[in-house]
Protein backbone atom coordinates (compact mmCIF):
# COMPACT_ATOMS: atom_id res chain seq x y z
CA UNK A 1 0.00 0.00 0.00
CA UNK A 2 1.04 3.28 -0.49
CA UNK A 3 0.67 6.27 2.41
CA UNK A 4 0.64 9.75 2.81
CA UNK A 5 2.80 10.49 6.34
CA UNK A 6 2.39 13.55 8.10
CA UNK A 7 5.49 13.73 11.14
CA UNK A 8 6.72 16.36 13.54
CA UNK A 9 10.51 16.67 12.31
CA UNK A 10 12.36 18.58 15.07
CA UNK A 11 16.71 19.52 14.96
CA UNK A 12 17.22 19.36 18.54
CA UNK A 13 15.82 20.30 21.83
CA UNK A 14 16.74 23.92 21.06
CA UNK A 15 14.99 24.36 17.60
CA UNK A 16 11.22 24.45 16.54
CA UNK A 17 10.07 21.90 15.26
CA UNK A 18 7.19 21.30 12.61
CA UNK A 19 5.03 18.74 11.12
CA UNK A 20 6.20 17.39 7.22
CA UNK A 21 4.64 15.40 4.54
CA UNK A 22 6.32 12.84 3.26
CA UNK A 23 4.83 9.72 0.47
CA UNK A 24 5.47 6.26 1.56
CA UNK A 25 5.46 3.55 -1.07
CA UNK A 26 5.44 -0.36 -1.20
CA UNK A 27 4.32 -1.27 1.97
CA UNK A 28 3.45 -4.41 3.37
CA UNK A 29 -0.12 -5.10 5.02
CA UNK A 30 1.88 -7.74 7.45
CA UNK A 31 4.65 -5.27 8.64
CA UNK A 32 4.70 -3.54 12.03
CA UNK A 33 4.34 0.20 12.31
CA UNK A 34 8.24 0.55 13.39
CA UNK A 35 8.87 -1.49 10.00
CA UNK A 36 6.98 0.99 8.05
CA UNK A 37 8.93 3.54 9.12
CA UNK A 38 12.47 1.78 8.25
CA UNK A 39 10.93 1.23 4.81
CA UNK A 40 10.23 5.08 4.81
CA UNK A 41 13.68 6.11 6.41
CA UNK A 42 15.28 4.03 3.84
CA UNK A 43 13.33 5.87 0.80
CA UNK A 44 14.16 9.11 2.88
CA UNK A 45 18.33 7.66 2.75
CA UNK A 46 18.45 6.85 -0.94
CA UNK A 47 16.82 10.12 -1.87
CA UNK A 48 19.99 11.89 0.36
CA UNK A 49 17.20 13.33 3.01
CA UNK A 50 17.62 12.99 7.00
CA UNK A 51 15.67 9.64 8.26
CA UNK A 52 13.34 10.12 10.98
CA UNK A 53 14.57 9.67 14.52
CA UNK A 54 12.00 7.45 16.58
CA UNK A 55 12.58 5.72 19.85
CA UNK A 56 12.74 1.34 19.74
CA UNK A 57 14.63 -1.39 21.19
CA UNK A 58 12.92 -4.94 21.66
CA UNK A 59 10.19 -4.35 19.06
CA UNK A 60 8.18 -7.36 20.69
CA UNK A 61 6.27 -4.84 23.39
CA UNK A 62 8.21 -5.46 25.97
CA UNK A 63 11.44 -2.66 26.53
CA UNK A 64 8.59 0.84 26.87
CA UNK A 65 10.88 2.09 24.17
CA UNK A 66 8.44 3.11 21.19
CA UNK A 67 6.52 5.80 21.92
CA UNK A 68 4.58 7.41 18.91
CA UNK A 69 1.16 9.22 19.11
CA UNK A 70 -0.22 8.16 15.89
CA UNK A 71 -3.74 9.56 14.58
CA UNK A 72 -4.33 11.00 17.81
CA UNK A 73 -3.89 8.13 19.88
CA UNK A 74 -0.94 6.82 22.04
CA UNK A 75 0.67 3.67 19.75
CA UNK A 76 -1.84 4.02 17.39
CA UNK A 77 -5.81 2.67 17.01
CA UNK A 78 -5.09 -0.71 18.23
CA UNK A 79 -5.75 -1.77 21.72
CA UNK A 80 -3.64 -3.28 24.16
CA UNK A 81 -0.33 -2.78 21.80
CA UNK A 82 2.95 -0.87 21.65
CA UNK A 83 3.85 1.11 18.38
CA UNK A 84 6.00 -2.26 17.34
CA UNK A 85 3.30 -3.98 17.68
CA UNK A 86 0.87 -1.85 15.37
CA UNK A 87 -0.02 -4.05 12.46
CA UNK A 88 -0.24 -2.31 9.09
CA UNK A 89 -3.22 -3.94 8.33
CA UNK A 90 -4.77 -1.40 10.36
CA UNK A 91 -4.66 1.21 7.64
CA UNK A 92 -5.54 0.89 4.14
CA UNK A 93 -3.80 2.06 0.92
CA UNK A 94 -4.11 5.82 0.31
CA UNK A 95 -4.10 6.66 4.34
CA UNK A 96 -3.09 9.81 5.78
CA UNK A 97 -0.83 8.85 8.97
CA UNK A 98 -0.54 11.34 11.39
CA UNK A 99 2.52 10.96 13.93
CA UNK A 100 3.67 12.81 16.66
CA UNK A 101 5.89 12.68 19.67
CA UNK A 102 4.51 11.86 23.23
CA UNK A 103 3.28 15.63 24.32
CA UNK A 104 4.29 16.66 27.69
CA UNK A 105 6.00 19.62 29.34
CA UNK A 106 7.90 16.93 31.50
CA UNK A 107 8.95 14.51 28.48
CA UNK A 108 11.06 17.25 26.14
CA UNK A 109 11.38 16.42 22.57
CA UNK A 110 15.21 14.99 21.76
CA UNK A 111 14.56 14.97 18.23
CA UNK A 112 11.73 14.17 16.11
CA UNK A 113 9.76 11.56 17.41
CA UNK A 114 12.14 10.80 20.36
CA UNK A 115 11.51 12.34 23.53
CA UNK A 116 13.05 12.63 26.91
CA UNK A 117 11.67 10.08 29.59
CA UNK A 118 14.41 10.09 32.12
CA UNK A 119 11.75 12.28 34.43
CA UNK A 120 10.14 8.87 35.22
CA UNK A 121 14.11 7.34 35.83
CA UNK A 122 14.00 9.84 38.24
CA UNK A 123 10.57 9.29 40.00
CA UNK A 124 11.58 5.26 40.20
CA UNK A 125 14.83 6.44 41.75
CA UNK A 126 12.95 8.49 44.34
CA UNK A 127 10.93 5.01 45.88
CA UNK A 128 10.38 2.48 43.52
CA UNK A 129 12.57 -0.60 45.05
CA UNK A 130 12.41 -2.71 47.93
CA UNK A 131 15.83 -3.00 49.90
CA UNK A 132 17.23 -6.41 50.10
CA UNK A 133 20.60 -7.70 50.58
CA UNK A 134 21.29 -9.30 47.07
CA UNK A 135 25.07 -10.53 48.37
CA UNK A 136 24.58 -14.36 47.36
CA UNK A 137 22.30 -15.37 50.32
CA UNK A 138 18.76 -13.76 49.89
CA UNK A 139 16.03 -15.92 51.00
CA UNK A 140 13.78 -17.98 48.87
CA UNK A 141 10.60 -15.70 48.00
CA UNK A 142 8.35 -18.38 48.51
CA UNK A 143 9.23 -18.49 51.85
CA UNK A 144 7.02 -15.86 52.79
CA UNK A 145 3.04 -16.93 52.58
CA UNK A 146 1.60 -14.24 49.81
CA UNK A 147 -2.13 -14.50 49.18
CA UNK A 148 -3.15 -15.47 45.36
CA UNK A 149 -5.04 -12.07 44.44
CA UNK A 150 -2.31 -9.89 45.91
CA UNK A 151 0.08 -11.44 44.36
CA UNK A 152 -1.41 -11.60 40.93
CA UNK A 153 -2.82 -7.94 41.38
CA UNK A 154 1.17 -7.18 41.93
CA UNK A 155 1.50 -8.93 38.37
CA UNK A 156 -0.64 -6.99 36.61
CA UNK A 157 0.93 -3.87 38.09
CA UNK A 158 4.14 -4.63 37.42
CA UNK A 159 3.63 -5.63 33.86
CA UNK A 160 3.89 -1.70 33.17
CA UNK A 161 6.75 -0.91 30.80
CA UNK A 162 7.35 2.86 31.57
CA UNK A 163 6.83 3.57 27.88
CA UNK A 164 4.85 6.69 28.90
CA UNK A 165 1.35 6.13 26.88
CA UNK A 166 -0.84 7.50 29.80
CA UNK A 167 1.26 10.34 29.96
CA UNK A 168 1.06 11.07 26.12
CA UNK A 169 -2.43 10.24 26.08
CA UNK A 170 -3.87 12.52 29.66
CA UNK A 171 -5.45 16.11 28.89
CA UNK A 172 -3.20 16.79 32.19
CA UNK A 173 -0.46 15.33 30.99
CA UNK A 174 -0.36 13.34 34.43
CA UNK A 175 1.53 10.42 35.21
CA UNK A 176 -0.65 8.98 37.80
CA UNK A 177 -1.35 5.67 36.44
CA UNK A 178 2.61 5.21 36.01
CA UNK A 179 3.31 5.65 39.25
CA UNK A 180 0.13 4.09 40.42
CA UNK A 181 1.44 0.98 38.93
CA UNK A 182 5.05 1.42 40.54
CA UNK A 183 3.19 1.96 44.05
CA UNK A 184 1.27 -0.86 44.10
CA UNK A 185 3.28 -3.21 42.87
CA UNK A 186 4.97 -3.31 46.13
CA UNK A 187 1.97 -2.10 47.91
CA UNK A 188 0.41 -4.96 47.33
CA UNK A 189 3.28 -7.51 48.86
CA UNK A 190 4.94 -7.75 52.09
CA UNK A 191 8.37 -7.34 50.73
CA UNK A 192 7.62 -3.43 49.94
CA UNK A 193 5.79 -2.83 53.24
CA UNK A 194 8.89 -1.64 55.34
CA UNK A 195 9.50 1.30 52.92
CA UNK A 196 5.84 1.88 52.08
CA UNK A 197 4.99 4.83 53.84
CA UNK A 198 8.63 6.66 52.35
CA UNK A 199 8.37 5.01 49.22
CA UNK A 200 4.66 6.66 48.38
CA UNK A 201 5.51 10.47 49.19
CA UNK A 202 8.67 10.29 47.88
CA UNK A 203 7.57 9.30 44.17
CA UNK A 204 4.65 11.60 44.47
CA UNK A 205 6.75 14.35 45.80
CA UNK A 206 9.22 13.53 42.54
CA UNK A 207 6.16 13.53 40.16
CA UNK A 208 4.79 16.57 41.02
CA UNK A 209 8.60 18.13 40.75
CA UNK A 210 8.92 16.81 37.04
CA UNK A 211 6.07 18.73 36.67
CA UNK A 212 3.23 16.14 35.47
CA UNK A 213 -0.12 17.33 35.54
CA UNK A 214 -3.21 16.26 38.07
CA UNK A 215 -5.52 13.17 37.02
CA UNK A 216 -8.75 14.22 36.73
CA UNK A 217 -10.04 10.18 36.24
CA UNK A 218 -11.06 10.52 32.41
CA UNK A 219 -9.86 6.88 32.79
CA UNK A 220 -7.94 7.73 29.05
CA UNK A 221 -5.01 6.19 30.18
CA UNK A 222 -6.37 2.78 31.24
CA UNK A 223 -7.65 2.76 27.32
CA UNK A 224 -4.24 3.68 25.54
CA UNK A 225 -2.01 1.68 27.87
CA UNK A 226 -0.56 -1.10 26.02
CA UNK A 227 -0.46 -3.57 29.32
CA UNK A 228 -4.08 -2.73 30.22
CA UNK A 229 -2.73 -1.02 33.55
CA UNK A 230 -6.17 -0.60 35.96
CA UNK A 231 -7.64 2.71 37.46
CA UNK A 232 -7.48 1.01 40.39
CA UNK A 233 -3.67 1.67 40.75
CA UNK A 234 -4.26 4.91 40.50
CA UNK A 235 -6.76 4.91 43.43
CA UNK A 236 -4.87 2.88 45.65
CA UNK A 237 -1.53 5.22 45.62
CA UNK A 238 -4.36 7.65 46.84
CA UNK A 239 -4.52 5.58 49.74
CA UNK A 240 -1.57 4.74 50.57
CA UNK A 241 -0.36 8.74 50.48
CA UNK A 242 -3.30 9.09 52.86
CA UNK A 243 -2.93 6.54 54.98
CA UNK A 244 1.09 7.93 54.88
CA UNK A 245 0.30 11.31 55.51
CA UNK A 246 -2.70 11.23 58.37
CA UNK B 1 -0.99 17.36 56.49
CA UNK B 2 0.25 20.69 55.14
CA UNK B 3 2.01 18.02 52.92
CA UNK B 4 -0.40 16.32 51.55
CA UNK B 5 -2.57 19.21 50.60
CA UNK B 6 -0.02 20.52 48.37
CA UNK B 7 0.70 17.49 47.02
CA UNK B 8 -1.21 16.21 43.35
CA UNK B 9 -2.95 13.96 45.05
CA UNK B 10 -4.05 15.93 48.08
CA UNK B 11 -5.68 18.46 46.16
CA UNK B 12 -7.56 15.78 43.76
CA UNK B 13 -8.50 14.46 47.47
CA UNK B 14 -9.21 18.29 48.55
CA UNK B 15 -11.57 18.31 45.15
CA UNK B 16 -13.22 15.61 45.95
CA UNK B 17 -13.79 16.18 49.86
CA UNK B 18 -15.92 19.77 48.43
CA UNK B 19 -17.54 17.94 46.05
CA UNK B 20 -18.92 15.23 48.43
CA UNK B 21 -20.50 18.36 50.31
CA UNK B 22 -21.93 19.78 47.07
CA UNK B 23 -23.66 16.37 46.32
CA UNK B 24 -25.00 15.88 49.63
CA UNK B 25 -26.36 20.06 49.73
CA UNK B 26 -27.74 19.19 46.12
CA UNK B 27 -29.95 16.15 47.49
CA UNK B 28 -31.04 18.17 50.67
CA UNK B 29 -32.11 21.25 48.60
CA UNK B 30 -33.85 19.19 45.90
CA UNK B 31 -35.63 17.09 48.86
CA UNK B 32 -36.88 21.03 49.98
CA UNK B 33 -37.83 22.09 46.64
CA UNK B 34 -39.76 19.05 45.77
CA UNK B 35 -42.11 19.83 48.89
CA UNK B 36 -43.22 22.51 46.92
CA UNK B 37 -44.78 20.41 44.30
CA UNK B 38 -46.66 18.06 46.89
CA UNK B 39 -47.39 20.93 50.22
CA UNK B 40 -46.87 24.22 49.86
CA UNK B 41 -47.14 24.79 53.43
CA UNK B 42 -44.70 22.22 54.33
CA UNK B 43 -42.63 23.99 51.81
CA UNK B 44 -42.66 26.78 53.65
CA UNK B 45 -42.39 25.33 57.07
CA UNK B 46 -39.01 23.58 56.01
CA UNK B 47 -38.05 27.04 54.29
CA UNK B 48 -38.32 28.95 56.87
CA UNK B 49 -36.49 26.39 59.06
CA UNK B 50 -33.88 26.37 56.93
CA UNK B 51 -33.52 30.38 56.57
CA UNK B 52 -33.62 31.04 60.51
CA UNK B 53 -32.74 28.38 62.20
CA UNK B 54 -29.08 29.57 63.95
CA UNK B 55 -27.19 25.81 63.22
CA UNK B 56 -28.24 26.53 59.45
CA UNK B 57 -27.68 29.81 58.96
CA UNK B 58 -24.17 30.35 60.73
CA UNK B 59 -22.65 27.17 60.64
CA UNK B 60 -24.10 25.59 57.81
CA UNK B 61 -24.02 28.42 55.16
CA UNK B 62 -20.96 29.58 55.92
CA UNK B 63 -19.51 25.41 54.92
CA UNK B 64 -20.80 25.64 51.90
CA UNK B 65 -20.17 29.36 50.84
CA UNK B 66 -16.15 28.03 51.36
CA UNK B 67 -17.05 24.65 49.19
CA UNK B 68 -18.66 26.22 46.55
CA UNK B 69 -16.12 29.04 46.40
CA UNK B 70 -13.15 26.47 47.08
CA UNK B 71 -14.32 24.16 44.37
CA UNK B 72 -14.36 26.74 41.92
CA UNK B 73 -11.01 28.40 42.89
CA UNK B 74 -9.16 25.04 42.68
CA UNK B 75 -10.92 23.56 39.67
CA UNK B 76 -9.50 27.02 37.87
CA UNK B 77 -6.36 26.80 39.91
CA UNK B 78 -5.85 22.81 38.34
CA UNK B 79 -7.24 23.68 35.04
CA UNK B 80 -4.29 26.36 34.65
CA UNK B 81 -1.71 24.34 36.04
CA UNK B 82 -2.53 20.85 33.90
CA UNK B 83 -2.43 23.43 30.90
CA UNK B 84 1.07 24.05 32.02
CA UNK B 85 1.94 20.41 32.40
CA UNK B 86 0.58 19.79 28.50
CA UNK B 87 3.73 21.74 26.88
CA UNK B 88 3.24 21.78 22.96
CA UNK B 89 -0.66 20.93 21.57
CA UNK B 90 -1.21 17.98 19.29
CA UNK B 91 -1.53 18.97 15.69
CA UNK B 92 -4.17 15.70 15.68
CA UNK B 93 -5.33 14.34 19.28
CA UNK B 94 -8.31 11.68 18.78
CA UNK B 95 -9.57 12.09 22.58
CA UNK B 96 -13.03 10.49 21.64
CA UNK B 97 -11.39 7.28 21.60
CA UNK B 98 -10.65 6.57 24.98
CA UNK B 99 -12.79 9.20 27.30
CA UNK B 100 -16.07 10.71 27.48
CA UNK B 101 -16.73 14.30 26.19
CA UNK B 102 -17.97 15.15 29.83
CA UNK B 103 -14.86 14.13 31.59
CA UNK B 104 -12.52 15.92 29.54
CA UNK B 105 -14.52 19.04 29.68
CA UNK B 106 -15.27 19.54 33.71
CA UNK B 107 -14.01 23.12 33.52
CA UNK B 108 -16.77 23.96 31.17
CA UNK B 109 -19.55 22.48 32.83
CA UNK B 110 -18.10 23.67 36.08
CA UNK B 111 -17.73 27.17 34.02
CA UNK B 112 -21.49 27.24 33.23
CA UNK B 113 -22.80 26.06 36.50
CA UNK B 114 -20.86 28.98 37.64
CA UNK B 115 -22.86 31.22 35.62
CA UNK B 116 -26.15 29.89 36.81
CA UNK B 117 -24.88 30.32 40.35
CA UNK B 118 -24.53 34.23 39.68
CA UNK B 119 -27.99 33.85 37.97
CA UNK B 120 -29.19 32.35 41.07
CA UNK B 121 -28.01 34.38 43.92
CA UNK B 122 -29.94 37.17 41.87
CA UNK B 123 -32.74 35.31 42.13
CA UNK B 124 -33.26 34.30 45.46
CA UNK B 125 -29.82 34.23 47.79
CA UNK B 126 -28.80 38.36 47.37
CA UNK B 127 -32.96 38.66 48.04
CA UNK B 128 -32.63 36.85 50.90
CA UNK B 129 -29.65 38.14 52.80
CA UNK B 130 -30.73 41.77 52.21
CA UNK B 131 -34.06 40.69 53.40
CA UNK B 132 -32.44 39.19 56.64
CA UNK B 133 -29.21 41.01 57.51
CA UNK B 134 -29.54 43.88 56.04
CA UNK B 135 -33.12 44.96 57.10
CA UNK B 136 -33.24 42.65 59.80
CA UNK B 137 -36.12 41.15 58.69
CA UNK B 138 -36.58 37.36 59.87
CA UNK B 139 -40.28 37.35 60.03
CA UNK B 140 -40.33 35.02 56.89
CA UNK B 141 -43.63 36.97 56.10
CA UNK B 142 -44.34 39.81 53.05
CA UNK B 143 -47.37 42.14 53.16
CA UNK B 144 -50.27 40.93 50.91
CA UNK B 145 -49.22 37.44 51.60
CA UNK B 146 -50.84 35.23 53.92
CA UNK B 147 -48.70 32.83 55.82
CA UNK B 148 -44.85 32.42 54.86
CA UNK B 149 -43.35 34.46 51.70
CA UNK B 150 -40.95 31.98 49.89
CA UNK B 151 -43.95 29.57 48.23
CA UNK B 152 -44.91 33.00 46.39
CA UNK B 153 -41.47 34.19 45.96
CA UNK B 154 -40.65 30.68 43.97
CA UNK B 155 -43.54 30.66 41.90
CA UNK B 156 -43.21 34.29 40.80
CA UNK B 157 -39.90 33.43 39.57
CA UNK B 158 -40.77 30.57 37.74
CA UNK B 159 -43.31 32.60 35.71
CA UNK B 160 -40.74 33.66 33.46
CA UNK B 161 -40.46 30.76 30.77
CA UNK B 162 -36.50 32.13 29.88
CA UNK B 163 -35.83 31.75 33.36
CA UNK B 164 -36.73 28.49 33.49
CA UNK B 165 -35.24 28.29 29.99
CA UNK B 166 -31.87 29.12 31.49
CA UNK B 167 -32.16 26.82 34.76
CA UNK B 168 -32.97 23.77 32.43
CA UNK B 169 -30.20 24.68 30.33
CA UNK B 170 -27.78 25.08 33.49
CA UNK B 171 -29.31 21.79 34.79
CA UNK B 172 -28.18 19.34 31.71
CA UNK B 173 -24.48 20.95 32.12
CA UNK B 174 -24.68 20.00 35.88
CA UNK B 175 -26.00 16.68 34.91
CA UNK B 176 -23.05 16.15 32.60
CA UNK B 177 -21.00 17.63 35.60
CA UNK B 178 -22.08 14.72 37.77
CA UNK B 179 -21.89 12.29 35.05
CA UNK B 180 -18.36 12.32 35.77
CA UNK B 181 -17.83 14.17 39.32
CA UNK B 182 -19.37 11.10 41.37
CA UNK B 183 -17.29 8.25 40.29
CA UNK B 184 -14.49 10.52 40.23
CA UNK B 185 -14.50 11.96 43.34
CA UNK B 186 -14.79 8.55 44.87
CA UNK B 187 -11.47 7.50 42.51
CA UNK B 188 -9.79 10.21 44.24
CA UNK B 189 -10.28 9.54 47.75
CA UNK B 190 -9.41 6.12 46.56
CA UNK B 191 -12.74 4.16 47.09
CA UNK B 192 -13.25 2.98 43.53
CA UNK B 193 -11.21 -0.16 43.63
CA UNK B 194 -13.44 -3.76 43.78
CA UNK B 195 -16.76 -1.85 43.80
CA UNK B 196 -16.38 0.35 40.75
CA UNK B 197 -19.61 -1.28 38.79
CA UNK B 198 -21.89 -0.25 41.75
CA UNK B 199 -20.53 3.24 42.33
CA UNK B 200 -20.73 4.38 38.34
CA UNK B 201 -24.37 3.14 38.63
CA UNK B 202 -25.26 4.81 41.65
CA UNK B 203 -23.11 7.88 39.61
CA UNK B 204 -25.92 7.48 36.71
CA UNK B 205 -28.47 7.32 38.53
CA UNK B 206 -27.47 10.57 40.65
CA UNK B 207 -26.50 12.37 37.94
CA UNK B 208 -29.80 12.03 36.04
CA UNK B 209 -32.05 11.83 39.20
CA UNK B 210 -30.89 15.48 40.88
CA UNK B 211 -31.03 17.55 37.66
CA UNK B 212 -34.13 16.06 36.37
CA UNK B 213 -35.60 16.50 39.64
CA UNK B 214 -34.85 20.47 39.62
CA UNK B 215 -35.93 20.93 35.98
CA UNK B 216 -39.41 19.12 36.85
CA UNK B 217 -39.95 21.63 40.02
CA UNK B 218 -38.88 24.51 37.73
CA UNK B 219 -41.30 23.14 34.90
CA UNK B 220 -43.95 22.04 37.02
CA UNK B 221 -44.28 25.84 38.40
CA UNK B 222 -44.49 27.17 34.96
CA UNK B 223 -47.26 25.28 33.44
CA UNK B 224 -49.07 25.53 36.86
CA UNK B 225 -49.88 28.85 37.62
Amino acid sequence: MDLTLKIWRQKDSNTKGQMVDYKVTEISEHMSFLEMMDVMNEQLITKGEEPVAFDHDCREGICGMCSMYINGEAHGPDRGVTTCQLHMRMFKHGDTITIEPWRAAAFPVIKDLVVNRSAFDRIQHAGGYISVNTSGNTQDANSIPIQKQAADQAMDAATCIGCGACVATCKNSSAMLFVGAKVSQYALLPQGQVEAADRVKNMVAQMDLEGFGNCTNTGACEVECPKGISLDNIARMNRELMKASI
Amino acid sequence: MGGFFNSSIGRKVAMALSAFFLMFFLLQHLSINLLSVFSPELFNEVSHFMGTNPVVQFALQPVLIFAVVFHFVMGFILEVRNKKANGVAYVKNNGAANSSWFSRNMIWSGVTILAFILLHFIDFWFPEINTKFIQGDWSGTIEGVDGYRYYEELVHKFANPLRVGAYVLAFVFLGLHLAHGFTSAFQSVGGTAGRKKTLQFIGKAYSIVIPAGFVFVAVYHLFNH
